[in-house]
């Protein structure tokens, strides 16, 4: 069966607008809807900091928590004041971006194939999540604690096969210490998992970004610290078993399950949830993806250099002793589970350059679906075919702009798996081969389909990351673009830019060719 | 130029989420209970009786069984289901069988809800009745209460404390 939903593009469409407004303010590198992981691994971090600093001060009696919260965060604008202010908002921040996460991801179809490890171990985090904050308000033991237990205990009690009811512990008198530290194991414990969660989340990501660009997490943490000062948190009154509480100033983000269990039943919200995790389970089993081609190494070929397993973005390589028994040399090896399918460790291979005089251009690690040598033949070809007449060559990705809609006489387009595929090599073979300019288009910066292509393309082209292209290459005869799918205009117009410095630089019987 | 619009939107995007985040944090305020009632919380865990009583072993039974199993009386296991009835000022206004709990039904029988009244004076009437024998509630509670807004009203079962509770 396939899983299949219509308006999905539609969607896709509106949300793609969205990422590229807040390129627009942010820049690729910084957009934080590009980062959104990263965002809420700070945010956690922010949670355990001003945690930890809150729980020292915790009176963790049932007696006694109230009075020792409400005395260490009474002043405004003091340090306690902030911290929980800090503490609360970064949950809620931890929960929105987390969600907004998981989101994109779906939208963007990252969910199945070699993402499913990822996917799977992403969804139990949410309701961990949750777990965790929801304890969190039991702990300050003021109405609004009050009213959280009872309904989580009331909805717990929807279940139906505890023998008897958790809400009793909640009837008149006061909650127990021993109760009050079950609630505090929550709050300590829970997180505890979350963090083993975290990491298990990750395993499968090479350069995983736990902390997000340094602007990006100054900037999410100044404005946290600005939301705790002008809005500190404030308790809502010590609790009182033998009252209802009155108007609560409810965190939504975090406790909206209660006022919806309220307004439907226990039993009605335990199905929403299960279904929703179960269906975000079966999500990566309801579109399977179809097999993928598995990078291979040649042993001929390959000298352990390390540079694929440095590129990878996945960690799907790992080096192993060569074959050859030679003391110290190394041999890429394959994780076929982990490997993308993406190639960006065929454009590392320093073995990967077509200058290499060989008829068949055989390289240390090549996608056996699309080999190196048969790029190269068909830029020879192709370029051949323009017997001299001015031509320009396009290096694209199949993600990003459709360099394909470029193609025409004098404009030879290759679409590659992902541009980090391209080895920088062949944009000098290509100028030398008789090209007048050379384009590079990736996705927008940030914005790699598998995560890095984009931006060891960028660093190869520049010198920053080997292989890298010469720099006795003129920088005026290639350009580099990134724009994502719809925006071949962009491609369009760094093609038109170097046509006009090929035309200035050109004898003026050509001049009007390459017009 | 380019750079002042940069960090305008972005100051202004961070805003927006400061804003969504720190709205949504605490408003719009809700209310569990309308101003102007009270509640009473039926709860109670309570072993109904036995549904057979206890009776000697007779000698048949005895001589089948090992010597250290050997007692004198011999009682089932299976509990009553506890029945619970509410009337709030002259109506019946909740009525509960509660099975025992345990795959053998030999567990205690629970209740735990919950019902809205407006606040002020009440009159109440609880019956409970924790045998399946027939015959009438052998448990009954009369009061009459002045519930404020806001507050909870326990009914309980206590043997202990006499049975049935109001507090």
């Amino acid at each position: 069966m396939q899983y299949a939903f219509p308006r999905r593009q539609g969607v896709q469409q509106v949300y793609q607008g969205l990422e590229h407004a807040f390129d627009r303010a942010f820049g690729g590198r910084l957009n934080p809807l590009k980062h959104l992981g990263a965002v809420a691994f700070l945010l956690f971090w922010l949670l355990a900091l001003s945690g930890t600093v809150l729980y020292v001060i915790l009176d963790t009696s049932a007696g006694g928590a109230y009075r020792s919260i409400e005395e260490f965060s009474r002043d405004t604008a003091s340090l306690g004041s902030i911290l929980r202010g800090l503490h609360r908002y970064s949950a809620d921040g931890f929960v929105a971006v987390a969600v907004a996460h998981l989101v994109r991801e779906w939208l963007l179809g990252r969910f199945n194939g070699f993402r499913r490890f990822s996917w799977l171990t992403g969804v139990p985090l949410l309701p961990l999540a949750f777990v965790c904050a929801i304890g969190g308000f039991w702990l300050n033991w003021d109405r609004l604690g009050q009213y959280s237990a009872v309904a989580t205990a009331e909805w717990l009690d929807a279940l139906p096969f505890l023998a008897s009811p958790l809400a009793r512990n909640f009837l008149g008198g006061a909650v127990s210490d021993r109760l009050f530290s079950l609630f505090v194991f929550v709050h300590i414990g829970v997180p505890l998992l979350l963090v083993f969660g975290l990491w298990f989340h990750i395993q499968r990501i090479a350069r995983a970004e736990v902390f997000p660009p340094r602007a990006l997490g100054i900037g999410t943490a100044v404005t946290l610290l600005a939301m705790a000062l002008a809005l500190p948190v404030r308790s809502q009154g010590p609790a009182d078993l033998g009252m209802v509480p009155g108007a609560l100033a409810l965190d939504w983000w975090l406790l909206f399950i209660h006022p919806l269990t309220a307004a439907t039943s226990g039993g009605f919200v335990w199905t929403l949830v299960l279904a929703s995790v179960a269906g975000l389970f079966a999500l990566p089993f309801l579109r399977p993806s179809m097999p993928l081609a598995v990078a291979r190494v040649d042993p001929a070929h390959c000298n352990g250099c390390r540079r694929c397993e440095d590129d990878c973005p996945y960690g799907a390589i790992a080096m192993i002793p060569h074959p050859n028994g030679r003391r110290g040399v190394q041999l890429a090896r394959v994780d076929a589970d982990l490997c993308a399918s993406c190639g960006i460790c065929v454009g590392a291979c320093p073995s990967s350059t077509p200058f290499r005089s060989t008829e068949r251009l055989e390289t240390g690690i090549d996608m056996p679906q699309w080999p190196i040598d048969a790029l190269r033949r068909r830029l020879e070809q192709q370029l051949a075919a323009a017997r001299g007449a001015p031509c320009f060559v396009v290096f694209g990705c199949d993600h990003g702009a459709r360099v394909d809609a470029l193609a025409s006489r004098d404009t030879l387009t290759f679409s590659l798996a992902c541009a980090g595929m391209l080895p920088p090599s062949f944009v000098e073979y290509a100028l030398r081969g008789g090209a007048d300019g050379v384009v590079i288009a990736t996705c927008r910066e940030g914005g790699c389909e598998f995560r890095l292509g984009e931006r060891w393309t960028a660093q190869r082209l520049e010198g920053g990351r080997e292989p890298h292209l010469r720099r006795a290459v003129p920088a005026e005869r290639w350009a580099f673009v990134g724009a994502d799918a719809g925006e071949e205009a962009a491609v369009h117009g760094a093609l038109l830019d170097l046509r006009r410095l090929a035309r200035a630089d050109t004898p003026p019987q050509r001049q009007e060719a390459i017009a | 130029m380019n750079k002042a619009l940069n960090w305008t939107g972005q100051a202004v995007l961070y805003a927006v989420f400061a804003l969504v985040i720190g709205v949504f944090s605490g408003w719009p305020t809700y209310r569990a209970l309308p101003a102007d009632q009270a509640m009473i919380k039926v709860s109670f865990i309570h072993h109904g009786q036995r549904v057979a009583d206890c009776r000697p072993f007779t000698a048949e039974e005895l001589s089948k069984l090992a010597p250290n199993m050997r007692t004198p009386m011999k009682c089932g296991r299976e509990r009553s289901p506890v029945t619970i009835e509410v009337d709030l000022d002259g109506v019946t206004i909740y009525r509960q069988i509660a099975a025992p709990s345990g795959l053998s039904r030999d567990g205690a029988s629970s209740v735990y809800h919950r019902l809205q009244l407006p606040a002020g004076e009440h009159r109440i009437a609880v019956r409970l009745k924790d045998s399946a024998a027939p015959g009438p509630f052998n448990h009954t509670r009369d009061a009459t209460v002045k519930l404020r807004p806001a507050q909870i009203l326990v009914i309980d079962f206590d043997a202990e404390k006499g049975g049935i509770t109001l507090s």
